[in-house]
């Protein structure tokens, strides 16, 4: 149960290597959460594992999990329900960013990411929050980008899948209405992790520290939209209102 | 798909904190009979009772389950005037109690710091009110209690039956649905209060008076100033009263003593901005209470519902709080433990966090109910802001004080804790998970409350 400041007792990791996924599952198990299962492809992840153990996780388990093959999502979230109990917290942290130029060069890789980053979101996702549903409670916190408020020149493909997984988990969100749970959509500018290791960071870059951080403060305050950092809310203002032919000119 | 009529509507329900809302299935049992079909084909996520949702957590939510509000059962209000009870179905508020008894010349045993709480309530959290130090709790005047078991069987309780009864008493609802109770009544002359007013110019003032006085008084209760800082750290107001006889009342009251008439003046808004209540408004509100309270007052005499609930004259100040909500925090510590109680008071005016109606009151004897809060000592309760920023740490820090010195905290206020805390505060608490499992075999009575905090056990996963 998330208690009334916003501390939780488990907590799902959907994409258990992520590195901003698995500091969201640090800090919540620092705030007090007991248990966490990390979700990743292969069904090992004893680094992210022994991480949360240290941070003070009481049971943590580590399952298989593959993004790109939806029809096997469902049973993953019971199998992770069936190791938790209620499912407090569902991060859905998975995503492949990738090199822009290399997927703009070789369309079946792109589709192959778009997949991951959206179709992968939507079936993860639909069956989380049918889990969700059920026990009357529960957020499904969905990682969604900066790059998807709208899509840029630099990474539209990244950016493509993001915007639409951010559309995706606004409706998921309006469809849960009344049920007890609820989504969260974080919205981080550049993160510096080893999946952005090759892009030049843009301005407001942040740590996956950070984006855990303003995560956590969601939980507590119960915000619907976590910007990281915050100054991004302004920022994807003016985004919105640029003009075409200075858009089309941002290099990042 | 058709809805099983019975199993109810699915609503989202939270505790008057407004924090944390879970989604359940609102059931409201017409009869006795009903009721316990219910309980009998509970769904697998469980069922618990809820009354009039004045818990401030999440006590009378069942994420995913059941929730039984039982204010549609037969009132079956009876007063026995040789005996000197009344018996009154669980639903029943303790409004409609006091507006039935007050003008018979009979007064609850116990009344809590609002009217809008109901019998079963009372009883599942064996509320306390002004007068504990000398009159106990609410389940010390219990003559008996009916609820219905986890295997659907209708029992009627007393204290003789000693563990099943006493582990219902602060139970929480989690040993079956109260259904009725038959109360000892206190015998009244007239529905106002003879009261003595003092103004204390700190902490140290307050316990002090407190201490030295108490005996003398059937309720007593401190208002603390929690913002005050420095040297005024803890200043308080202390009221103190007896009820009125008939020949204390000014000559026109005398007239018509008994007449009960609680004033409500007014709602709060619908809706309220976060941050209204904050550090500078709650101190211009502590200020000018403190300010307009007498230094020394003796004697007065004034209503028993303003008496005993000044804040229900304004329903649902809850939401003054915001959509955010508020935390009730209420411990208690034994005698000897005053540095605790120093200590927690000091953090917040340093910590200026803007809590208004902070209580302070000297608790007597508890109830042997195993999961009853009262027990000798001082408690003090206090609302914050749930949007507080640093209050998690705050009040687990509070939570560590309090339980190493053999303090607990109040069940039906928390909405935070943490889960290893309640076996430490309640050291009794096996022994009550022991009754439980008898009554309650299939474990079919869950809360989120007992899932956030394990109380029933089983890793309070499910």
């Amino acid at each position: 149960m998330r208690n009334a400041l916003g501390a939780v007792r488990s907590v799902l990791v959907l994409g258990g290597r992520s590195e901003i996924g698995l500091a969201i599952a640090e800090r919540l198990v620092r705030d007090g959460a007991r248990a966490v299962a990390l979700a990743v492809r292969g069904g090992r992840a004893p680094e992210a594992a022994a991480r949360l153990r240290e941070a003070g996780a009481a049971e943590v388990h580590e399952l298989e999990f593959d993004a790109d093959a939806p029809a096997s999502h469902a049973a993953v979230l019971a199998r992770a329900a069936g190791l938790l109990g209620d499912l407090d917290v569902v991060v859905a942290a998975f995503g492949h960013l990738g090199d822009q130029a290399a997927l703009e060069a070789d369309p079946v890789a792109a589709a192959a990411s778009a997949h991951t980053n959206l179709t992968g979101h939507v079936s993860a996702g639909l069956a989380a929050a049918a889990r969700l549903r059920e026990q009357g409670h529960g957020v499904l916190v969905v990682l969604s980008s900066m790059a998807g408020v709208r899509v840029r020149r630099a990474n539209f493909v990244y950016g493509a899948a993001k915007a639409g997984l951010d559309g995706f988990a606004q409706g998921l969100d309006d469809a849960l209405y009344g049920s007890g749970a609820r989504v969260m959509i974080v919205r981080p500018g550049y993160v510096r992790t080893k999946m952005s290791a090759h892009v030049p960071a843009a301005p407001f870059a942040a740590t996956p520290r950070q984006v855990a951080d303003a995560v956590a403060d969601g939980l507590r305050l119960g915000w619907r939209y976590v910007w990281v950092p915050s100054v991004l809310r302004s920022v994807a203002a003016v985004f919105r209102v640029l003009p075409r032919s200075v858009w089309r000119r941002l290099r990042r | 798909m058709r809805e099983d009529a019975g199993a109810g509507r699915r609503v989202l329900l939270s505790g008057w904190g407004r924090t944390a809302p879970t989604a359940a299935r609102l059931a409201r049992p017409r009869d006795l009979a009903e009721l316990a079909e219910l309980v009998a084909r509970a769904p697998e996520r469980g069922v618990i009772a809820r009354g009039l949702g004045r818990s401030y957590g999440d006590a009378a939510q069942c994420a995913g389950g059941l929730v039984l509000d039982c204010a549609d059962l037969d009132p079956g209000f009876r007063v026995d005037a040789a005996a000197g009870t009344v018996t009154a179905s669980a639903g029943t508020s303790l409004d409609t109690l006091l507006r039935e008894l007050v003008p018979r010349g009979w007064f609850p045993p116990v009344v809590p710091g609002t009217r809008h709480v109901t019998v079963g309530g009372a009883i599942a959290a064996d509320i306390h009110g002004k007068n504990h130090h000398a009159d106990s709790s609410f389940g010390a005047h219990l003559r008996s209690y009916t609820v219905v078991t986890g295997t659907g069987e209708v029992r009627t309780l007393r204290p003789g039956d000693g563990a099943p009864f006493w582990a219902g008493v602060g139970g929480m609802g989690l040993t079956g649905v109260i259904t009725e109770a038959v109360v000892a009544l206190r015998p009244v002359e007239t529905a106002w209060m003879r009261v003595d007013t003092d103004r204390t110019p700190d902490l140290d003032a307050t316990l002090d008076l407190m201490a030295r006085t108490d005996g003398d008084y059937h309720h007593t209760v401190a208002w603390v100033d929690l913002l005050a800082a420095g040297a005024r750290t803890g200043r308080s107001v202390v009221t103190r009263g007896h009820h009125a006889v008939r020949d204390d009342l000014p000559v026109r009251a005398r007239r018509d003593p008994l007449r009960f008439a609680p004033r409500v003046l007014g709602a709060a808004p619908g809706w309220a901005p976060p941050g209204l209540l904050n550090r500078w408004t709650v101190r211009a509100f502590n200020t000018a209470w403190y300010a307009r309270a007498p230094q020394r007052r003796r004697d007065e005499i004034t209503p028993a519902s303003g008496f005993f609930h000044p804040l229900d004259a304004v329903r649902g100040w809850n939401r003054l709080y915001g959509p955010r909500g508020l935390v009730q925090y209420q411990f208690a510590v034994p005698f000897g433990a005053e540095p605790v109680l120093r200590r927690v008071v000091e953090r917040l005016s340093a910590a200026r966090a803007a809590s208004f109606l902070a209580v302070l009151k000297r608790f007597g004897p508890g109830t042997p109910g195993p999961l009853s809060f009262p027990q000798p000592g001082w408690t003090l309760a206090l609302d914050l802001p749930a949007e507080l920023s640093g209050l998690p740490v705050l009040l687990d820090t509070f939570d560590r004080w309090v339980a190493d010195a053999g303090g607990r905290v109040y069940l039906a206020k928390d909405s935070r804790m943490h889960p290893e805390l309640p076996a430490r505060m309640y050291p009794r608490l096996d022994e009550w998970r022991a009754v439980r499992a008898e009554v309650d075999p299939a474990g079919v009575f869950r809360s989120d409350l007992a899932r956030r905090l394990d109380l029933v056990g089983g890793g309070g996963s499910r």
